[in-house]
């Protein structure tokens, strides 16, 4: 009784139509929330999750309970698996609708799919450059290396206050984590000048001040993230250090010296090398250098960057074309020298990723500042990316099957009448 | 004899209209100057090849919101006031700009703004709107503090005021491009100048090496020629049309660009059209008609031999401008959409006739301009929000002639007109923005995405747009006359039913696609972006209004009542979000756009509750008790 209830309520035509106005509802609060949470923000408040609790409309807070995106969307699934399996028949009359709806389920799952398991990197290189790997767009890394060993220990597990022990991280040492700013700002601590005490005297911290920054809300901005650690062994302190991003990432390091460039081009790219000074502790005769990083991917391949080329309109500045010829080097298929080029709608699919033309600086802009020109590739792997090809398949055949049955059956009675 | 004339009346009426639109087509005569031939010349500016006269046309538009200019903008026009041509205003522009410096080119409708500058009142030589160049230089000083102050607001944060001022600021900067593009704006005598400067680059060029080198030098020549670098430095920087034709290795340049490139390792490079422009400039000035057009004549042979493919497109384009291809549509919809109107008062088959051919008339001129603007682009026929608004009404019309084929009632023939008039007026206004064919950012350079997903995508826009008009006549006519019955009001909620279908096929393929195009240009399928987001909605809300007529949620009003509802989420997708300035797609912001896209919501909000009043309110309902 109780089975054919639930059966009931999940197959019932009723559940469709209300999980659909909420969806439009939902879609509808989380598009205008963008403009106050941040396209990121907004997809965790209201997209990527269950309930939501709360808007932002237009700079207003309004209280307000919806279900949220992933609770409509297995819902819809469950109604939507239910009903076929419950109602499925084989006719003719009812072909189209139901391939239609086969579809909706084959995006559902896909777009799920796609949320668990897909992963986004980059991958940043100037002409000239190799890259046998991908860093993250969203997420760090703290490394330790010594000689060839390399310890990456992610970011988020550095809780301030928290300790890290030589069980968790096969480190010959603590690490007690006194500050961790999942986004910071950094600024260089000229000499003569009123400078409030470093964070710590060791390393970087001596030469640069860091500070904690608000998370960053638009799409094509990123943290930095800097940490304030202490290393222990049983013998005692190894002091303060600070790791941070700003030194870890040669984008980052190059942006710090370009906006320095006013101190003068001498000052400009000595900033530059105190800031990628190796920081380094020493213990039980083995010399430990860290720094905090985007998490790294690696690639059984490498991808060297040719060229970078950016040109536009002639007599304007609307891009026109972005495009990196890369060569692709593969010891393990032993492909070597290939040549491609990645553009703007013209991705590389390779080695399980796909690789998009993402970001560039080139063209007359890099050359008249006398950058080398430099590209960065989107890299995406996602398993399920063609459910959507197949899915939007399914569902506009089975539209037009159902909608020509209905139209074919219109005109003829039109024209007997 | 009447009922000959039931059956000729409907064609011969096309005829006529027809015959109207072909007389437009010709070519105005110019009187001494040669200015159409002008016109038709080649430049490149917003990155492509274009006409002067389409040049001429964008820069009139944004200054002036009109084609044409009226140097007697007080007289009434039973008065005749003397209208100039825009390439007879653009050839000034560019060769005699002291004339134009007194044209009344500049509309100012803020009132703050008014007194700021302060223009003159309407009364004698002034309409109060209207104002020339000369007439802002003594107040030019506190606007220049006014637009930097401005400048530093975000456009978003803008009030009117505000607004008027950054509008006027880049209003005064195209004025001031405008007349360095050929000649420096001061220039008394060009062609003598350029003359002279010619003769003076060797000096000057030894002069200014000697004095680079710390040697002695000439003064005199030193500085006279350090002043023509500047002036022509000065005329480079405002970025003005690349007049000059590719020579040799050099493609399109700017006259200023190549006057600095004239000193060249041995000797002077001063390309023929360079002189052939001055010579003209020089014709122009002395007000000698003969000698501009001849040397009109001698340039556009050289160009034949040298860039005969340039100087095709741009006549194409100048024929474009001319047939007016979307308003003369415009003019026919109101005609059909009225007669189709009457037709149901009196019932009377002639005029219903009458207003389907007429609406297949304004249809045909559609499609040749339609199809015409792809062919000039290259492009599929939605590029941006102005070819949009193109495609909507010439989609909706499309739909309204098939509808009418099988219904034959004047419904198609309403709403199809209805749209296609509203929707080629959003398009006249989106045109005052600036150049409608502009080139595609390298994201969008992708002509089968463009066809695949923006098309179907906006064949979705359509049929929302029409159910949801179809929806209105139901509510107009059965609320406020007699005439929807039972019959009537059934094929109505047929038709709704069967564009909602549709609607749905292709709003949901076109969303899917937008999908997959970012997948494969960016590497993620959906990211919740505004403008995919508005898309989505509509695809919901058309299944909404689809599960809800399947359960029988909803019967004819209800349907009526959600068709409409889909006006206002459509528009919201094709508008709305555009204003939320955030996102990749958003490619479009026009605060008067906001005020329209309340007032729409705001009377759709009405119609609906309207459908929702008791039947014993509605006219026809009373009457079918009856």
């Amino acid at each position: 009784m109780l089975i054919k209830k639930i059966v009931d309520f999940f197959v019932s035509l009723k559940l469709t139509v209300v999980l659909l106005a909420f969806a439009i509802v939902l879609v509808f609060v989380g598009t205008i929330a963008q403009a106050d949470e941040g396209l990121y923000g907004a997809q965790a408040h209201y997209f990527k999750q269950w309930i939501v609790v709360g808007a932002h409309f237009f700079g207003h807070k309004i209280p307000l309970l919806l279900p949220g995106g992933y609770l409509i969307g297995t819902l819809l699934l469950v109604n939507l698996i239910t009903t076929h399996i419950y109602r499925f028949e084989f006719s003719t009359k009812k072909l189209g609708i139901q391939l239609a709806h086969a579809g909706v389920i084959v995006l559902l799952v896909g777009q799920l799919s796609t949320d668990m398991l897909s992963r986004e990197l980059q991958m940043h290189f100037v002409e000239g450059d190799t890259r046998n790997y991908s860093d993250s767009a969203t997420e760090y890394e703290l490394v330790f290396q010594s000689g060839d060993v390399l310890t990456a220990i992610p970011e988020k597990s550095l809780k301030p206050g928290g300790a890290l022990t030589t069980e968790k991280t096969g480190l010959p040492f603590t690490i007690q984590v006194k500050q961790n700013w999942h986004n910071s700002d950094l600024s260089f601590r000229a000499p003569m000048m009123q400078n409030a005490p470093p964070l710590t005297a060791n390393g970087i911290a001596a030469s640069f001040d860091f500070q904690k920054l608000e998370d960053v809300k638009a799409m094509d901005q990123r943290n930095v993230p800097t940490a304030v650690l202490e290393f222990v062994t049983p013998a005692g302190s190894l002091g303060t250090w600070v790791a941070s991003d700003w030194a870890g990432d040669a984008t980052l390091v190059t942006a710090v010296r370009n906006g320095y460039a006013q101190m003068g081009t001498g000052m400009a790219q000595k900033i530059g090398t105190l800031l990628v000074a190796p920081q380094a502790i020493q213990v039980g005769g083995k010399k430990f250098s860290f720094t905090i990083r985007p998490t790294r991917v690696m690639h059984p391949f490498s991808l060297t960057l040719l060229k970078a080329t950016h040109t536009t309109y002639p007599g304007t500045d609307i891009p026109k074309d972005f495009r990196s010829r890369v060569r692709i080097d593969n010891a393990q298929t032993g492909e070597k020298q290939r040549e491609v080029e990645i553009s703007m709608n013209h991705p590389l699919r390779y080695g399980g990723y796909t690789y998009y033309q993402y970001q560039m600086d080139a063209g007359q802009v890099a050359e008249q500042a006398g950058r080398t020109p430099s590209s960065v590739l989107s890299v995406v792997r996602n398993p399920s990316w063609l459910t959507p090809y197949v899915g939007c398949a399914m569902v506009g055949v089975g539209l037009i099957i159902q909608f020509l049955y209905h139209l074919i059956g219109f005109v003829t009675k039109q024209k007997t009448k | 004899m009447k009922k000959i004339l039931q059956k000729w009346l409907p064609p011969f009426l096309m005829l006529v209209m027809a015959l109207w639109f072909f007389g437009k087509l010709q070519t105005p005569k110019d009187r001494d100057f040669a200015f159409s031939e002008f016109g038709q010349l080649p430049t490149v500016a917003n990155g492509r090849v274009k006409p002067m006269d389409s040049v001429a046309r964008n820069a009139l538009l944004e200054i002036r919101e009109k084609q044409t200019l009226n140097l007697e903008p007080w007289k009434a026009w039973n008065e005749h006031p003397r209208i100039i041509s825009a390439t007879e205003w653009l050839a000034n522009m560019m060769m005699n700009p002291a004339v134009c410096d007194d044209y009344p080119v500049f509309r100012v409708d803020n009132p703050d703004l008014i007194s700021l500058l302060k223009l003159p009142e309407k009364g004698g030589q002034s309409d109060g709107k209207h104002f020339s160049w000369n007439q802002f230089q003594p107040a030019l000083a506190d606007f220049d503090k006014q637009n930097e102050h401005v400048q530093k607001i975000e456009a978003a944060n803008r009030t009117a005021y505000e607004n008027a001022v950054a509008k006027m600021h880049q209003r005064l900067s195209l004025y001031a491009r405008l007349r360095n593009t050929l000649q420096p704006a001061d220039a008394r005598d060009w062609p003598a100048q350029l003359t002279a400067y010619e003769q003076l680059i060797p000096a000057g060029v030894a002069a200014a090496q000697a004095q680079q080198a710390g040697k002695e030098y000439d003064k005199t020549t030193f500085n006279t020629f350090i002043g023509y670098v500047q002036q022509f430095q000065f005329m480079s920087n405002l970025e003005p049309p690349l007049i000059l034709p590719p020579n040799g290795a050099r493609e399109w340049r700017r006259m200023g660009d190549a006057l600095l490139d004239a000193p060249h390792a041995n000797g002077v490079v001063i390309d023929d059209s360079i002189h052939a422009y001055a010579k003209m400039a020089g014709a122009l000035a002395t007000d000698q008609p003969e000698q501009f057009n001849a040397a009109l004549r001698d340039f556009r042979s050289q160009l034949e031999a040298s860039q005969p493919k340039a100087l095709a497109k741009a006549r194409a384009e100048v024929f474009f401008n001319q047939m007016e291809p979307f308003y003369n549509a415009m003019v026919i919809y109101i005609l059909a959409g009225l007669l189709a109107c009457f037709s149901w008062f009196n019932l009377s088959e002639v005029l219903r006739r009458s207003s389907t051919w007429l609406l297949a008339l304004a249809f045909v001129i559609h499609t040749i301009g339609l199809v015409y603007r792809m062919v000039l682009e290259g492009r599929p026929p939605v590029t941006n929000l102005y070819s949009s608004a193109i495609f909507i009404g010439w989609g909706a019309v499309l739909l309204g002639l098939i509808l009418e084929k099988f219904y034959k009632n004047g419904i198609g023939v309403v709403v199809a007109s209805v749209i296609g008039f509203i929707t080629l007026i959003i398009a006249h206004h989106l045109a005052l923005e600036g150049d409608t064919m502009e080139m595609m950012r390298a994201v969008l350079d992708s002509n089968f995405w463009l066809t695949v997903h923006v098309i179907t995508v906006t064949v979705g826009y359509v049929g929302t747009f029409l159910s949801g008009f179809l929806g209105l006549i139901y509510v107009l006519r059965g609320f406020f006359t007699k005439t929807l019955d039972a019959a009537t009001g059934k094929a109505l909620a047929r038709m709704i039913y069967g564009i909602v279908c549709f609607a749905t096929l292709f709003s949901f393929i076109g969303t899917v696609t937008g999908g997959i195009w970012a997948d494969q240009s960016w590497g993620r399928f959906w990211g919740w972006d505004p403008k995919e987001n508005g898309a989505l909605i509509i695809v919901l809300w058309n299944a909404l209004i689809l599960h809800l007529r399947w359960g029988g949620v909803v019967r004819e009003r209800g349907l009526v009542n959600c068709a409409i509802f889909g006006n206002i989420v459509t528009a919201w997708s094709w508008f709305g979000v555009n204003m939320l300035g955030i996102g990749l797609h958003s490619y479009g912001f026009t605060e008067a756009a906001f005020f329209w896209l309340v007032l729409f919501v705001v009377s759709q909000l009405i119609f609906i509750a309207l459908g929702l009043l008791p039947a014993k309110w509605w006219q026809s309902f009373k009457m079918r008790a009856a």
